[in-house]
């Protein structure tokens, strides 16, 4: 079935707190509510649900394949000339450590980022409805759904005191 | 923090977003300024390129001079930014909100800078590359990574990608919202960099702990970088002077220094220029004062460190390096300058909390500072070499060329500019923070008195 999705803005946050409990209590569900603001608000300002995320264990994966890197680079170049010197050993350990530092920690820094975007979902190519205003400090509360519970919906944005309230203009389609 | 100012979010837009959406002329003037004497500094490169290292002042036994000194005063420059954001952020200072950005993006550009020397002062830069890159399959020449040289490059490499990632992902809310008001290439350009941001309680969720986390790990990296500089100078065994396990904390704290005042220095450029008064205020050049003063004295502590384990044995480098700088002309003179503008004229200033709220003082004496810690680079490679050999018929000496004075000066043009054209595509002051920082900020009967109060959860 074609989905429908609408957009109602609210200059007042708590309006817009408003418009989610309405529309779950008309059985939307967390999945087809999406809360978009320029600003961070408390976790839970709107009622939304605890957002989990595995960001932490993604500076770990890129820590080991960056020291992994450090050291096969280092090992690696010093085994591949081996050049004895002064009688010492040909893996020289202190100065592979300080490159394998650099490497682990380089690794856990391009993971991190990694894991952000995975987790926060980006990039987004898939336009959905929406509006310039809020990034001026209007809370959007979109809501995607079948078409033939669109009207249901339309009514919990507006019924919280929408200042406007945007939709797509045919099933399946998006409005910037 | 007792002042705080209410903005709402549609004026926080229009002032921090004036200078990406609108130019005014005097931004093409100062443009062409720092262009033209960037310009030089470029001439004056390929002049040493073409000519070759004859063209510096260098000789036996000085084989380091203005250039490296640039390179370590510039990567000194951009410790302040990411150690001021990342423990900001980790200890959730709300005084942080106008600074950060400004200072991660002077580290980029700072970094940039710095990394450019080592390779210019080798007259061929190209011919350098196979001493960091292992690429030279056909050879068989590999990077000889017991050269702290070589750890260089890699701190560098590693430090430079973090910030420049770091900036980028807190930049991301802000691109979104360039990207609602603009039309055109511009839009087009911000949808792309935005990565398609919407502001979903999930993506500020990760937006925050990202900041949190990204701040953990780039502390460490920001300690090594400028301890692995400062082993370039202490793992030499054959410049005694530089020999000493104390250059590490030394010329971190002594970066953070310089690094701080620099930033003190962009803040009050960003005030004015960009009328940013409702986000600057007194009471960042008072906090970013206090910290100096601890910062200055933990830094002048491990400059006596230094001094006091070099004189104690005696050895005769040491005398006679100490002689040179403290005694001799104009060595001594430069002694003089260097310690009265980098701690005994700032320190006792910004000691005086109306000192500290005072905005030309404060932009002034952090110039004052960042003249001085330049010296104190100085001081500390130059006169190692002029007194490295034990023979005084071996000593040498030092004079700057036009090529490095021009080379050097265009370094300063060059992270200007560097800034200036960040300023026209990205807002310098995060609009996001500014606007979290007004959401959370409340005020607080406190008796007859109304005081600031904040959230957070």
């Amino acid at each position: 079935m074609a989905k429908r999705t609408a957009l109602g803005l609210y200059k007042d946050a708590h309006a817009a707190a408003a418009a989610v409990e309405n529309l779950k209590q008309g059985r939307f569900t967390d999945q087809d509510i999406d809360i978009l603001s320029g600003t961070p608000y408390p976790e839970g300002a709107f009622g939304e649900h605890h957002i989990g995320h595995k960001l932490f264990v993604f500076p770990f994966i890129g820590a080991a394949c960056g020291f992994s890197v450090g050291l096969l680079l280092t090992a690696g170049t010093q085994l591949s000339y081996p050049m004895v010197t002064g009688g010492k050993p040909i893996l020289s350990v202190p100065p592979m450590a300080i490159i394998m530092y650099e490497g682990t920690m380089l690794g856990a820094i391009l993971f991190t980022i990694l894991g952000i975007l995975f987790e926060s979902r980006l990039p987004r190519v898939r336009k959905s409805v929406y509006d310039a205003r809020i990034t001026e400090g209007y809370v959007g509360i979109r809501v995607a759904c079948d078409a033939q519970r669109f009207d249901a919906a339309l009514n919990a944005l507006k019924q919280a005191g929408a200042d406007d309230v945007k939709f797509d203009t045919q099933p399946g389609a998006a409005t910037a | 923090m007792q002042e705080r100012v209410q903005i709402s979010d549609e004026q926080i837009n229009r002032e921090l977003l004036s200078g990406v959406l609108h130019t005014p002329l005097w931004f093409w003037g100062l443009v062409l300024l720092l262009g033209a004497v960037a310009g030089v500094g470029v001439i004056a490169a390929g002049f040493l390129v073409y000519f070759g290292v004859g063209v510096l002042g260098l000789n036996r036994p000085v084989f380091w001079g203005f250039l490296i000194t640039n390179f370590v005063f510039w990567v000194g420059i951009s410790h302040a930014g990411v150690m001021i954001s990342a423990i900001l952020r980790l200890t959730q200072a709300e005084w942080r909100r106008p600074v950060t950005r400004a200072a991660e993006v002077l580290t980029i550009f700072a970094l940039s800078t710095a990394a450019l020397f080592p390779l210019i002062h080798t007259g061929r830069p190209w011919r350098a590359l196979y001493w960091v890159f292992p690429y030279d399959f056909s050879r068989g020449i590999w990077p000889n990574v017991r050269s702290p040289l070589i750890w260089d490059p890699s701190a560098i490499f590693t430090y430079l990608t973090g910030t420049i990632l770091f900036v980028f992902i807190a930049l991301v809310p802000d691109l979104g919202m360039v990207r609602d008001r603009t039309t055109g290439w511009r839009h087009k350009l911000y949808s792309v960099l935005s990565l398609g941001w919407e502001g979903n309680p999930r993506q500020w969720r990760l937006q925050a702990v990202a900041g949190i986390l990204l701040s953990a790990l780039i502390l460490p990296v920001f300690v090594s970088v400028h301890s692995i500089v400062s082993w370039d100078f202490g793992m030499a065994v054959a410049v005694e002077t530089w020999h000493a396990t104390v250059f590490a904390p030394y010329f971190v704290i002594g970066a953070v220094h310089s690094g701080v005042s620099a930033v003190v220095t962009m803040m009050a450029l960003l005030l004015w220029i960009f009328k940013l008064k409702n986000y600057i205020r007194p009471d960042h050049f008072d906090a970013l004062g206090r910290l100096l003063v601890v910062v200055a004295t933990a830094w002048l502590y491990f400059y006596v460190l230094d001094f006091f384990f070099g004189m104690y044995a005696l050895e005769p480098q040491e005398i006679a390096n100490r002689t040179l700088i403290m005694f001799q002309w104009p060595m001594s003179f430069m002694f003089v300058l260097f310690a009265l503008a980098s701690y005994f004229i700032p320190i006792p200033l910004w000691l005086s909390r109306k000192n500290r709220r005072n905005i030309t003082l404060m932009f002034w004496s952090s110039i004052l500072v960042n003249i001085g810690m330049w010296m104190e680079r100085f001081q500390i490679i130059v006169p190692g070499l002029m007194r490295k050999e034990p023979f005084t018929f071996t000593w040498g000496g030092y004079a700057p060329t036009v090529v490095e004075l021009a080379m050097v000066t265009g370094s300063f043009a060059l992270v200007g500019l560097g800034l200036l054209i960040f300023s026209k595509f990205f807002p310098l002051i995060p609009a996001w923070e500014q606007k979290e920082g007004q959401l959370l900020q409340d005020e607080v009967q406190v008796g007859r008195a109304k005081v600031p109060g904040l959230v957070h959860e």
